[in-house]
């Protein structure tokens, strides 16, 4: 789906000249026996240091693949980076060999995934598996690298780190793998790390533990976050931007206060409203009706046309640029991908 | 169980339809492979006493391993309780057999978490939701069982052609709708829905949630309500009781629960949840516990709490709280005046 009118707002570019990470309409697709899932459509975000980005959106949004290909941990075939640009530090990762980008994986940019148990080795000690990290990357010897591990193990606040080190993952709670899952990340201090939904599998309080631990570590390292998530609380508690995926798409992007303010794109308002909220009983959520298109044919036009209140001919025709939002008192960029990001401002 | 009467089972509105005492369940841990000797139990339930009114929508939270989903097994007779009673309509059917047991067993149906496992990929959605009538013939006649199926999935709002398609052509959400399907099919008083909606996108979540509402005033339903997502709880119950290692530890309406809450675990609960609101991060004040729920083969002594509270003093160690309207709200009317398992109870706004 890259229209003139969306390479063009890419073109424009929403990144800051001081970007560490900037995704430049970004395609990927993947080839299967039913056809060609096109998982993502023109993706373009920025992430400066220190900052936290969010990226939000629902199951097949295309969020984890996009942060795959960032990685470089798609899985090549079926999937395929068709085009775009990956910009580390102003260095197109795509046109690097391989070899260069497993040295930059783990060292500069590091990932935190969803579920720890299954990220971890689970016939190596957590300490060898926080100490190759050293071996491999540095050179250490496996003592040196022993110590490092526990001193990883304390800083993400495990208790009795040096006696734990010896220990195998199932050893662990949930809380406390995702910590260890998390150390793994840090350990070469990176200057970017995508934690992809890093919370979901935990309970609240252990969730709550783990967010601020996080959140902590990013800002003690200057590190640029981009936070993967369906959860629009956590996305409220800790992000400073919003990007919300939908069918490969950004579809909005602002700054958090101005999002949960006022969306400027039906979808995101849609979330937003079929939450039911802690603070308050509600009466009938609203329910965004309908479903996710499917990646093998996704609608004419906009892709949200079929489920959105507000669609009109146009919609199901031309595909939405990236058009700027602006409005008094706004001091960020900010965009949406609605002909009629006005009229859903208003409300 | 030590109090097993403890306090006064909170009163619903209405009759209960459905009523636990002094629930128990114990798995043993063995020892040994030819002769296997009883080292311990897991105490995953240790005392559960709630009453379910006809109508009403209880709710139960809890983090995992907080023996929620064995209470919701145990009320559908999946698991038989180590001790205690679970009384419907007054009699307790946990000494029930045979015939009248499987009569019960017809009232109180379940949907479970997981739309994808919970259905037999091999079984068409006719048989599926049909599957009950093999059961209980006399609840649908052979002959009209399809016209049943077919109704039931109009009732969920599914399309009734569907009915010879098998459950991997649907959604998670569709699937859902299927699995409430069969749980009605019996057409049931009380619903145990453990964890429904939780494997559901937001926006599908939504619509699921509306639905079980609609069907709750449609078949004047009694819903029990377990899941982790205290938002979604408080949107759905009437009352809502707290879990925390096999105990209820506080219970009462929504709001007494969400605005009142004088438990420290329901306080701290209730503050990590992420609010969907950027502006409530800089004056809202988070509880962040330390530590991990400790292990139900060993609880701690006195208030199960106790190791991972801040308020924690030697009292806690020596003496089980009691579910009851505390001490110094008693006599007071008023929100904050419900049942609450501490000895040092204390009201304090955490939602803001």
């Amino acid at each position: 789906m890259a229209t003139p009118a969306s390479t063009a707002a890419a073109a424009a570019g929403p990144a800051p000249a001081s970007a560490l990470l900037d995704v430049r309409d970004l395609h990927v697709e993947f080839r299967t026996r039913d056809g060609v899932a096109k998982a993502v459509n023109g993706v373009d975000y920025a992430v400066a240091a220190g900052e936290t980005l969010a990226v939000l959106g629902e199951s097949g949004s295309g969020k984890s693949v996009t942060a795959q290909a960032i990685m470089g941990i798609l899985d090549v075939p079926p999937g395929r980076v068709t085009s775009g640009e990956i910009l580390f530090r102003g260095r197109d990762l795509l046109q690097l060999k391989e070899e260069e980008r497993r040295r930059i994986r783990g060292a500069e940019m590091a990932m935190i995934f969803q579920d720890a148990l299954s990220s971890l080795n689970p016939v190596l000690s957590v300490g060898d598996q926080l100490g190759e990290m050293f071996v491999v990357h540095r050179g250490m010897s496996r003592k040196d690298a022993r110590a490092k591990a526990v001193e990883l193990m304390d800083r993400v606040r495990i208790p009795a780190a040096k006696e734990r080190v010896t220990q195998y993952p199932h050893q662990f709670s949930g809380g406390m793998r995702q910590r260890i899952m998390i150390a793994m990340a840090m350990a070469l201090e990176p200057s970017l790390i995508i934690a992809d939904e890093p919370t979901t599998a935990l309970d609240v309080t252990v969730q709550a533990q783990v967010m601020d631990l996080l959140a902590e570590l990013q800002r003690e390292l200057n590190m640029g976050l981009i936070l993967i998530t369906h959860d629009l609380g956590v996305v409220a508690d800790v992000a400073d931007k919003i990007a919300v995926m939908y069918a490969g798409r950004i579809v909005e992007t602002a700054p958090v206060h101005e999002i949960y303010r006022a969306p400027a794109h039906p979808y995101t308002k849609g979330l937003l409203e079929s939450i039911p909220r802690l603070d308050q009983k509600g009466q009938d959520l609203f329910a965004i009706k309908g479903l996710p298109p499917n990646l093998m044919n996704i609608p004419p036009g906009c892709a949200f046309n079929p489920r959105c209140p507000m669609a009109q001919d146009v919609c199901r025709t031309d595909v939405p640029p990236l058009y700027r939002v602006t409005y008094e008192g706004l001091a960020a960029e900010r965009r949406s991908a609605c002909h009629f990001w006005k009229e859903t401002l208003r409300g | 169980m030590a109090e097993p009467a403890a306090g006064p089972v909170p009163a619903p509105v209405t009759e209960p339809v459905l009523e636990a005492r002094g629930l128990v369940k114990h798995y043993p841990l063995t020892q040994g492979i030819v002769i296997k000797r009883q080292v311990g139990a897991v105490k995953a339930v240790d005392g559960v006493d709630f009453a379910l009114g006809r109508g009403e929508t209880l709710g139960i939270v809890g983090e995992s391993g907080c023996g929620k989903s064995t209470v919701a097994k145990m009320l559908v007779n999946l698991e038989r309780p180590t001790a205690g009673e679970i009384r419907y309509k007054g009699e307790d059917i946990t000494k029930l057999s045979g015939r009248a047991l499987k009569a019960v067993r017809r009232n109180i149906q379940m949907v479970f978490q997981d739309p994808y496992t919970s259905l037999n990929p091999r079984m068409t959605v006719g048989d599926i939701i049909g599957e009950p009538y093999e059961i209980h013939p006399e609840v649908a006649p052979k002959g009209s069982r399809r016209a049943r199926v077919r109704e039931l999935l109009d009732v969920v709002g599914l399309n009734p052609e569907y009915i010879n398609r098998y459950p991997h052509q649907f959604s998670g959400g569709q699937r859902q709708r299927i699995g409430i399907a069969r749980g009605l099919a019996l057409r049931p008083e009380v619903i145990v829905a453990d964890e429904p909606v939780s494997a559901l996108d937001v926006s599908v979540q939504a619509q699921v949630v509306n639905l079980l509402e609609k069907l709750q005033s449609e078949f004047d339903l009694s819903y029990v309500f377990i899941a982790h997502d205290l938002s979604i709880v408080r949107h759905i119950s009437d009352r809502v009781g707290v879990m925390y290692l096999g105990r209820i530890v506080e219970t009462g309406t929504d709001a007494e629960i969400y605005e009142h809450p004088t438990h420290p675990y329901t306080q701290a609960l209730l503050s990590a949840v992420p609010v969907p609101d950027p502006l409530a991060r800089e004056h809202r004040e988070r509880i962040i516990l330390s530590g991990d729920v400790p292990s139900p083969a060993n609880p701690p002594s006195g208030c199960r709490f106790r190791t991972r509270c801040w308020k924690a003093r030697e009292r806690c160690a020596l003496e089980v709280p009691l579910l009851a309207v505390p001490a110094e709200f008693r006599g007071v009317s008023g929100p904050a005046a419900h049942d609450s398992a501490c000895h040092f109870a204390e009201e304090k706004q955490v939602v803001p």
